[in-house]
């Protein structure tokens, strides 16, 4: 999943700016699940907003709505209203849910609420760690399913570097290094012959390096041409 | 592709490649660029390290803390009559700025390059930095060796010209995690290409006859030379440090208790009574020990069979590097300018 976490009430507030009338949008996807934009945590921000700025001595009106999926144009129709009635929308999707308003409502000025961080999972109650860098080309097949591009502080593709000890990595004790895991699932799965290989320079073209990225796919397109 | 050698028989005849070759137990020191664009701090450098090695490592914005850059400072070193050892790492130039750095090395007359991932640049003076990582270590190696020896570009294409012959070298941590991994990651160097080897700082020389022993029963001492990393402690409290906060480095307990006990003298005035001659006799003392140790474990690692030379890395402490060479009977250097090539052979 997206894993995303809520901007400080201030910042909102300051995003939000002179607009009096504030749409909350919240996404009932991705950022549901990690507790950062959901209906409920939709519901929380706008009752915060509307009490902060009447303390403030300049109450706004503060409405949460919250969508099925903030990053489908079709799940967005049916707040149009509300969106055209507001003065500003904070967006409580991630970076694509508040993309996905502002191309689908031109006239509408949105601003996020949240600061999308990772593709990632969550590892135990309240921690979501990072699990993939979306680099469009997987490699997840060589390294016993723990990925070196997401994982590794480098990035490496031949590692561990040097700066490995005690099954963490050299940036931070809380970091495990992926190496390590890499190594120790290949272990145990007898499958150690795979890290023999030396892994050629990666094509970052598939990656967000080749600039932005599309996937096209002819056999959809015709379908939904034909309908 | 294999190695070519070129016409005179080296693959690149740099003064390292010939000493090695020739079969010398092999010298090279750490020179460290300075955290400003004065050249002179390189010129004062290359006279302390000039005669007592065989090459001189010049590191690449070591702990990602900006300096006088690798291929810069080498320029002077150059002019200096010491052959540099240009490090490059991962961290800061994509395949590009790498291969155009290393045509402008060649050109400037530098002849050896050390590929290193490098440390991560949270490490450093600017943390919030994006960092490169296009390539990692061994494929840097694979490139600089195949940009010699198949003389192309990493793309594939052919040099409009002269190809950069440079003598690949790579690092070793052999004490690093996951340990049993580590002699498999350096047949990985080697088959990429590395032509030499410097390892980290090695201390725990049983832990390192170990490493060297699975080694040489992967045949890899013949491939490539490896040098084993030393360098002089300055303080207990430096050897405490690398003992507890550095990874991959293993320092015995004999050796901080060695240089506590070389500050015994010291060791029962009160911190507020010692005064600055005290200070200075005790961190002479403590460096006379440091020097010394470093020289027992060069005559240790000259002893075990595979290790063709010593990296010495004395930090911010290129004084310390002719004593322990000229201690550990290494003067002078060899000269080996005339020396044909002749078949590789070590100790
Ligand atoms: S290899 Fe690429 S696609 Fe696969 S998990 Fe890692 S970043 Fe994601
Ligand atoms: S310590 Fe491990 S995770 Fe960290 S950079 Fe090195 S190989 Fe990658």
């Amino acid at each position: 999943m997206i894993v995303a976490e809520q901007k400080s009430l201030d910042e909102m507030k300051s995003l939000i700016g002179e607009a009096q009338k504030v749409l909350v949008v919240g996404c009932g996807t991705c950022v549901t699940v990690c507790f950062a934009g959901g209906a409920r945590e939709a519901a929380i921000v706008a009752a915060s907003l509307r009490m902060a700025t009447r303390l403030d001595g300049n109450a706004k009106a503060v409405t949460d709505v919250t969508v099925q999926r903030q990053c489908e144009w079709e799940y967005l129709d049916e707040i149009a209203e509300q969106v055209r009635a507001a003065d500003v929308v904070l967006s409580l999707g991630c970076g694509i849910g508040v993309q996905a308003i502002a191309e689908h409502f031109p006239q509408a000025w949105v601003v996020p609420g949240l600061n999308t961080g990772f593709l990632g999972l969550p590892t135990e109650q309240g921690i979501w760690a990072e699990r993939c860098a979306a680099c469009g080309d997987c490699l997840l097949g060589r390294t016993g399913g723990i990925c070196p591009i997401a994982r590794c502080s480098k990035s490496l593709l031949n590692g561990p570097c040097g700066g490995s000890e005690g099954g963490h990595c050299e940036v931070n004790p809380d970091i495990p290094c992926a190496w390590q895991l890499i190594y120790d699932r290949l272990n145990s799965l007898g499958k150690l012959d795979l890290l023999l290989e030396i892994q050629p320079p990666k094509n970052w073209k598939a990656a967000r390096d080749g600039g932005p990225r599309k996937i096209v796919r002819e056999d959809l397109r015709l379908r939904a041409e034909e309908e | 592709m294999a190695a070519q050698p070129s016409s005179n028989g080296y693959l690149v005849g740099s003064n390292l490649e010939r000493v090695l070759r020739a079969g010398h137990f092999a010298v090279t020191a750490e020179l460290g660029p300075p955290q400003s664009a004065d050249g002179d701090v390189i010129r004062k450098k290359a006279a302390l390290l000039k005669g007592c090695c065989d090459a001189v490592n010049i590191t690449d914005n070591q702990t990602a803390i900006v300096r006088m850059s690798s291929i810069g400072a080498g320029a002077i070193v150059v002019q200096e009559g010491l052959e540099p050892v240009i490090q490059m790492t991962c961290r800061d130039r994509n395949r590009l700025a790498i291969q155009s750095d290393l045509l402008g090395a060649y050109a400037l007359g530098m002849r050896n390059v050390l590929c290193l991932s490098g440390d991560h640049q949270s490490f450093g003076n600017h943390p919030s930095a994006k960092n490169v990582f296009d390539l990692d270590s061994i494929q840097l190696v694979q490139m600089v060796a195949a940009m010699r020896d198949a003389k192309v570009f990493q793309c594939g294409e052919p040099f409009k010209g002269q190809e950069p012959r440079f003598f690949v070298g790579a690092a070793a941590a052999p004490f690093a995690a996951p340990v049993e991994f580590r002699p498999y990651r350096l047949a990985k160097k080697v088959k990429a290409g590395a032509n030499f080897i410097q390892t980290q700082l090695i201390y725990d020389i049983p832990a390192f006859k170990a490493f060297m022993e699975k080694v040489r029963q992967m045949g890899l001492h013949e491939q490539v030379y490896i040098l084993a990393g030393v360098g002089p402690l300055k303080s207990p409290a430096m050897a405490r440090y690398m003992k507890d906060s550095v990874p991959g480095l293993w320092v015995p307990d004999e050796f901080i208790e060695r240089m506590e006990a070389a500050g015994a003298p010291w060791a029962d005035i009160p911190k507020d009574q010692l005064s600055k001659e005290d200070k200075k006799a005790r961190a002479d003392a403590w460096k006379q020990e440091g020097i010394c140790i470093c020289i027992e474990l060069i005559q240790q690692v000259r002893e075990i069979e595979g290790v063709a030379g010593v990296h010495i890395m004395a930090i911010e402490w290129e004084e310390a590097v002719r004593p322990i060479v000229e201690g550990a009977g290494l003067l002078p250097r060899p000269d080996v300018s005339a020396a044909p090539a002749q078949e590789a052979h070590h100790d």
